[in-house]
């Protein structure tokens, strides 16, 4: 099995007498590419939390596969989930390709040393980001889109069935989020990712979640969700959407408050 | 957009000539860790060579052999030169092979779970914890688990003190450096001024100049009979930490990303404060709070192997002894007939590398960097 079918039913998660996350449900089937989107606080890094098992949710279930995530093993939970956090590293100088290594731990027993099989998967995850001529350089060294592609690299040699991605293509220059963006799109992995570009998420995912004060205010293929209404109601301000007339997919345009000139 | 282009097929042509990259770590590894295996051998012939009595370093081996059973020299040397080697100096160059090993291997271990390059059991407070719970038995009398009763007493003290300071620095899931040093030192500050109290305020005075040395580190007053335990507690140490390299390297990803590799954080950290308290306890009861090994020898190895823990932990386990048993000899040395306390000189060589590693960090402007 190459990909994963996510189900999320009714999560909800509070810190203290705050709704983080309220009464969302989400389903990606295997192979799909689902982001999810919404301004800054709501809940998308939360609802992924849920997802990756570091915040548990109060109420509701998260299911990988028809079983419950949360009662998994934590080590047989990582051979089926990858993702990629919002979390720097620190700076103990850990050469690229080590990073990268760790992606196979939960698949090696006590003691056991790299195969030339891990570091074959190594060296694929690494091209797959286009970072294979990173390998031996410092971690700690790289820029920060550099990193991010690593760690994307790491994901990758999980070899996961599903991967939960928190805002992949920050810190990355334009050229670099088409093409991690487009890596994530020809894996046969079912992605869930959180994106701040809606024009990027438009175009790279199959359907979209809107999320807002930590409720799905809608979901569906891009196209039928991003409407002017929708843009206005949860990110507060005045766009255009079209259709772009090359890639064909819906075009979002943010219009000032006040005009030029 | 061309020069890009060009820098990155530089970049490639450059790392497509260095070769393979695994390999050539393995082999610095392998490399370093002969040298100081070596060395190791070195120091430790030097330190049953050197002293008040000086033993030629041929006949410390002829000397070493034979009471190894194995006659490879016709013995040429005097019975009281014999008991000088093996009876007293044997026992304390290897109590500090040991020390150094642990505390380095501990220091090693606790930099990564705290997620922090300035973690060390002295500077953490949990050697001070340590001493408190041996010099409390000592002072009070307590044989409740027989010749144990120091190391546990130790242990307990070593596990409070490191379950405190970890508490008290961590807030919102990070660790700040200063927070972490800073609750350290406070920590360490508390624990010791209980400890003068005790000193200052019991009756047996010979006890007290005992105890008094003893904190301030040293390795004599060890024989044969009791360095087996020091000894298992060190294979113990690295074993455990080298069974959990792997996981320990995960840390370094951050406690989120470890657990989406697939370990549990908060259990594994728990488990192994328990396994360094207990090291840190034993060693603490056999040679008392000798600090700032933990803290140099890790960083100075990781120039050399680079971070990954199944590298980083043998190799400065092995660092660690050659520098205490050398420590050891210069305490021994510098002020013959005086012997100046080991902490005191580890602390001379570790303050500044202290300081030294703190600028360095904020130069780096890393997210934990010095705040």
């Amino acid at each position: 099995m190459t990909a994963s079918e996510l189900s999320v039913d009714g999560v909800t998660l509070t810190a203290g007498a705050r709704h983080l996350v309220r009464d969302v449900s989400l389903t990606a089937r295997p192979g799909e590419t689902i982001g999810l989107v919404g301004p800054n606080g709501s809940g998308k890094s939360s609802l992924l939390r849920t997802v990756y098992r570091v915040l548990r949710p109060d109420t509701g279930q998260v299911r990988v596969d028809g079983g419950d995530a949360w009662s998994m093993p934590v080590r047989h939970m990582a051979r089926t989930v990858a993702a990629v956090v919002q979390d720097s590293a620190a700076d103990f100088d850990l050469a690229v390709r080590e990073v990268v290594a760790m992606g196979r731990t939960p698949h090696k027993r006590l003691l056991a040393g790299d195969t030339p099989e891990d570091a074959g998967l190594i060296d694929s995850a690494l091209r797959a980001v286009d970072a294979a001529h990173l390998a031996d350089r410092p971690f700690d060294r790289l820029s920060g889109g550099e990193r991010q592609r690593v760690l994307i690299a790491r994901a990758l040699a999980q070899q996961p069935t599903l991967l939960v991605l928190d805002e992949p293509t920050n810190h990355l220059d334009i050229r670099h989020q088409l093409s991690v963006l487009g890596v994530l799109r020809r894996l046969p992995t079912t992605v869930l990712l959180a994106l701040h570009d809606l024009n990027l998420a438009a175009y790279y995912c199959d359907r979209l979640y809107v999320l807002h004060d930590g409720e799905v205010t809608a979901s569906g293929p891009p196209a039928e969700i991003l409407t002017p209404r929708l843009l206005a109601e949860v990110y507060g301000v005045a766009a255009e959407v079209g259709t772009h007339p090359r890639t064909g997919a819906p075009q979002v345009t943010f219009l000032p408050e006040e005009p030029r000139g | 957009m061309t020069q890009a282009a060009t820098g990155t097929s530089t970049e490639r042509t450059v790392h497509r000539r260095k070769g393979t990259g695994s390999g050539t770590g393995r082999t610095r590894s392998a490399v370093t860790l002969l040298v100081l295996a070596a060395l190791l051998g070195v120091s430790v012939t030097a330190g049953l060579a050197i002293g008040s009595v000086h033993v030629p370093p041929g006949q410390v081996w002829g000397i070493v052999t034979h009471a190894l059973g194995a006659d490879w020299q016709e013995p040429d040397w005097s019975r009281a030169r014999e008991t000088i080697v093996v009876d007293v100096r044997a026992p304390r160059v290897l109590l500090g092979a040991v020390t150094g090993a642990g505390l380095a291997v501990i220091g090693t271990a606790l930099q990564a779970l705290v997620r922090n390059p300035l973690a060390e059991p002295y500077l953490l407070g949990v050697s001070s914890g340590a001493s408190l719970g041996a010099v409390s038995v000592i002072v009070f009398g307590v044989t409740l688990f027989g010749p144990f009763s120091l190391s546990v007493a130790a242990f307990v003290g070593a596990l409070g003190a490191l379950l405190l300071v970890y508490a008290t620095a961590r807030t919102g899931g990070r660790i700040t450096s200063s927070r972490l040093v800073l609750s350290g030192v406070a920590i360490a500050a508390v624990l010791t001024a209980v400890l003068d109290l005790l000193l200052l305020t019991t009756d047996r005075g010979n006890e007290t100049r005992a105890v008094l040395a003893w904190t301030l580190g040293g390795l004599g007053g060890v024989n044969w009979g009791t360095l087996w335990l020091p000894s298992t507690a060190l294979l113990l140490g690295v074993g455990v930490l080298m069974a959990q390299a792997r996981n320990l390297n995960l840390l370094l990803a951050g406690e989120e990303a470890a657990t989406t590799l697939g370990l549990d954080v908060a259990r594994f950290r728990a488990r192994l404060f328990v396994v360094l308290s207990l090291v840190t306890g034993v060693l603490v009861a056999a040679a008392g709070p000798i600090g700032f090994v933990g803290l140099m020898m890790p960083h100075i190895v990781r120039l050399f192997v680079g971070g990954d823990h199944r590298r980083v932990l043998p190799t400065a386990a092995l660092g660690g002894a050659v520098f205490l048993v050398w420590a050891d000899i210069a305490a021994r040395t510098i002020a013959a007939p005086m012997e100046i306390p080991v902490g005191v000189l580890t602390a001379l060589c570790g303050g500044p590398f202290f300081l030294w590693l703190m600028r360095r960090d904020a130069r780096r402007g890393t997210d934990r960097g010095v705040a």
